[in-house]
């Protein structure tokens, strides 16, 4: 039976099928399908852990303890996950381990381009890549095969056009895999030095042995067409390859993206005329095809930024590209911007009013610092605004101290912000916290986390306070606020910015989008009243615009949250009283 | 079959992943071998949301490039616009009337230039408008916009009626079925092509 499935559906079939027992993970646009669909099977342990480098580690216990287990994150995910990468390359495995991993060429929703192929070479462990979903679901099997066959963690290479993309895909049968008994073995798992100079020399031996494989596994193929061009490549580029030239080429799909193969890519090369290498990002096979002493052509001709398509090729070999037609206007850009109703809205509102530094971090409302808010001073990564304040602080003294804030969600402040708060407790800065806490995990799409109370089911959960939580890292000044309350979070901010002792603002409001969340009925603009002052358009509330010289509230937009008729300094914008209050 | 492309095109949170959810799944029964492409995340977020859905006998490319799509769907004027250089000569537009300012324009640092679809029809291009708010409101909620269009296209495409409405029945909740089976009854009849 076929099914149309998602990358990131038919992956999470293929941990079904391979009989995986234990999957952790934290969401990360394009990976976090991945372990929703998984959740779906009974069969599978699912969860959302703090944060990769804990899904990671949580993987490898399973493993260690007999059990096929994954954890899946984006690119930037393997940076918090790459130590215990680098170290399960030395432990090896007992049930097979496979870490998925999801880059974004081009950026859809991320901070960064980078090729996490860089990580397989770095940490020796072979990386698979499939090019659609249909060979995503097989090829997850036989990385468990290899796994367990070379006593290896496995990478698993996805992208966004992957991950993201539908296509048919057969299904299979689960195959179930007995826990055996468990048996001690500290020579392979405890990695001090002693046992650790003994497994380096072993990594070595299981590069060569799976360098070996890549000549003859079925994960890369020759497809011989016209031989006067031959590509290699893998993945996604193989379907654009295949779009452009059909069978007029002959194509090295590499399946097995690390180690490289050698002989195979040679005999390849002497078969056809000229030999072209097109991987996105970086020029990692071409580089080692230079190395083996084989020409191509690669990075001379493709970009190493951002994402190819079918045209990026043609452009490349020069072939004609189809005729287009555009309107002749000029047609403004539709950036993402923050939610009508967004929680965060009215904090961030207070603090461009007040033209307040704030170090930002990773989320929905990362949107904070597009216009008309321009509410934000840095976006690094999960985690480093919290870090980034206490250095600004140390370094700018006690007059950034007082007038510096940075913001974190609930989510990825229990995945690295904590940590920051801690360090702020114990070398002391008088630092301001807000916790942007809206209940849920946003941008990703709405997963639970840990301070929810809710797991990755559905089912209840412990919570953790971060009141208490903030309290017993040392922070004596925690304050919540409701951000829908503007003289709130104003007296609030300005507070905390004038103690001269560090605090933490939990800003709390569940995201609008939640299903439990009712909006109430739209405000109303009383053109009577309205001046037409533009007070208002401040907030950069998508539901508010100016008509006519007045303002107005599109209605199918508009959840009725009131903010902006806290700003309207003549009673203009008024609230249905009566109708669904609460 | 050679492959065809339709595009759909529009402002995150007007439920285009549905309607490609849709039409692949249909397409699928149909035999034909599909690929469908989403952006999820960011963009997801009231911006600019493409999603690719290509079918035939053989279909490599999840993606749809400049000069490439048979149909472009789209839900919006504006992205109607912002999209019409991926149409192939002599593709169709099918378009949603309703206008959704984006932040430049809401900001007053851009114009929503009215006037693009006359644009494109003056240069040839084939524009099928269609007030689908409308629909979607009178077959009871006008977040069926998607499934009005959904109807409209139907009326290009070499798929019976009722496999639609089969297909809507999958894939729907049930207690939604008759509602979307609505629109789209309303958006195929929308007045004579």
């Amino acid at each position: 039976m076929k099914k149309l499935m998602l990358g990131n559906e038919a992956i999470a079939r293929g941990l079904y099928e391979a009989g995986v027992k234990i999957v952790s993970s934290y969401p990360g646009t394009p990976s976090t399908e991945i372990t929703e669909f998984a959740a779906k099977y009974d069969e599978i342990y699912c969860e959302w852990a703090p944060n990769e480098k804990v899904a990671a580690e949580v993987a490898f216990g399973a493993s260690l303890r007999g059990a096929r287990s994954a954890c899946a994150m984006k690119h930037v995910g393997l940076n918090v996950a790459a130590d215990p990468l680098f170290t399960l390359s030395y432990t090896g495995v007992n049930g097979g381990l496979v870490m998925i991993v999801a880059d974004d060429p081009a950026m859809h929703s991320s901070q960064n381009e980078q090729d996490s192929r860089h990580y397989a070479i770095a940490s020796k462990v072979p990386m698979i890549e499939p090019a659609d979903a249909a060979e995503a679901k097989e090829f997850i099997k036989e990385a468990y095969k290899i796994s367990e066959k070379y006593d290896t963690p496995v990478l698993f290479r996805m992208c966004t056009r992957i991950a993201h993309s539908q296509c048919p895909v057969e299904l299979c049968d689960r195959e179930e895999r007995e826990i055996p008994v468990y048996e001690k073995n500290p020579q392979k798992y405890i990695m001090a030095p002693a046992n650790a100079v003994r497994r380096h020399p072993f990594v070595e031996e299981r590069t060569k042995l799976l360098s070996e494989l890549g000549e003859t596994t079925a994960l890369n193929r020759a497809e011989m067409g016209g031989t006067e061009t031959g590509i290699i490549c893998s993945g996604t580029c193989y379907q654009y390859v295949k779009e452009v030239f059909g069978d007029s080429v002959s194509v090295l799909k590499l399946g097995l993206i690390n180690p490289l193969p050698v002989k195979l890519i040679q005999d390849f090369a002497a078969k056809v005329g000229k030999l072209y290498v097109i991987e996105e990002l970086d020029g990692i096979i071409e580089t080692h095809l230079k190395t083996i002493g084989i020409d191509c052509v690669g990075k001379e001709l493709f970009s190493p930024i951002g994402e190819y398509n079918q045209s990026t090729i043609r452009a490349a070999f020069g072939l004609p590209q189809p005729e287009t037609v555009s309107a002749d206007s000029q047609i403004p850009v539709r950036p993402p911007v923050m939610c009508s109703g967004c929680p965060h809205r009215g904090l961030f509102y207070t603090l461009a009013k007040h033209k307040i530094t704030t170090l930002g971090d990773i989320g929905c409302y990362t949107l904070g610092s597009a216009a008309p808010l321009f509410a934000l001073d840095s976006t690094l990564c999960m985690g480093a605004s919290v870090s980034g304040i206490h250095g600004f602080n140390k370094a700018g003294g006690k007059e950034s101290e007082n007038k510096t804030v940075c913001v974190i969600g609930d989510s990825t402040f229990m995945h690295s912000g904590m940590t920051g708060l801690v360090n702020i407790s114990y070398n002391a800065s008088n630092s301001t916290v807000i916790i942007l806490d809206n209940s849920i995990t946003g941008m990703t799409g709405h997963q639970q986390n840990p301070t929810t109370g809710y797991n990755i089911k559905g089912d209840p959960a412990a919570a953790v306070n971060l009141e208490e939580l903030c309290h017993a890292i040392g922070i004596k000044r925690v304050r919540v606020v409701d951000p829908y309350n503007l003289k709130e979070c104003e007296d609030a901010v300005l507070e905390e910015l004038a103690i001269d002792e560090p605090s933490v603002i939990i800003s709390r409001r569940p995201c609008v989008l939640l299903k439990y969340v009712k909006a109430k009925p739209p405000v109303k603009v009383n053109t009577d009243k309205c001046v037409g002052c533009k007070m208002c358009m401040k907030l950069g509330c998508p539901s508010v615009s100016i008509k006519n010289g007045k303002a107005h509230i599109d209605f199918t937009q508009c959840v009725g949250c009131g903010v902006c008729t806290q700003l309207c300094k003549f009673g203009a914008i008024e609230t249905e009283v009566g109708k669904n209050e609460g | 079959m050679k492959v065809k492309n339709v595009m759909i095109v529009g402002v995150g949170g007007q439920g285009s992943l549905l309607a490609s959810k849709l039409l692949g799944a249909l397409l699928t029964d149909e035999g034909y071998d599909v690929k469908v492409s989403e952006v999820h995340g960011m963009s997801q977020r009231g911006g600019s949301v493409v999603t690719y859905v290509r079918y035939g006998d053989k279909v490599y490319s999840p993606v749809i490039s400049e000069g490439e799509a048979d149909f472009i769907v789209s839900f919006e004027r504006l992205e109607a616009a912002r999209h019409a250089p991926c149409l192939k000569k002599g593709g169709k537009i099918i378009v949603n009337s309703q206008m959704i300012d984006p932040m430049p324009v809401i900001t007053g640092a851009a114009v929503y230039p009215e006037n693009v679809l006359e644009e494109l029809k003056a240069k040839g291009i084939y524009v099928d408008e269609i007030d689908a708010l409308s629909i979607a409101t009178e077959a009871g909620n006008a977040k069926c916009v998607n499934i009005v269009l959904m109807g409209r296209l139907a009326n290009y495409l070499d798929i019976a009626y009722d496999k639609w409405t089969a297909a809507i029945e999958k894939i729907v909740k049930p207690q939604f079925a008759e509602m979307n089976k609505k629109a789209f009854d309303l958006g195929y009849h929308y007045k004579n092509l």
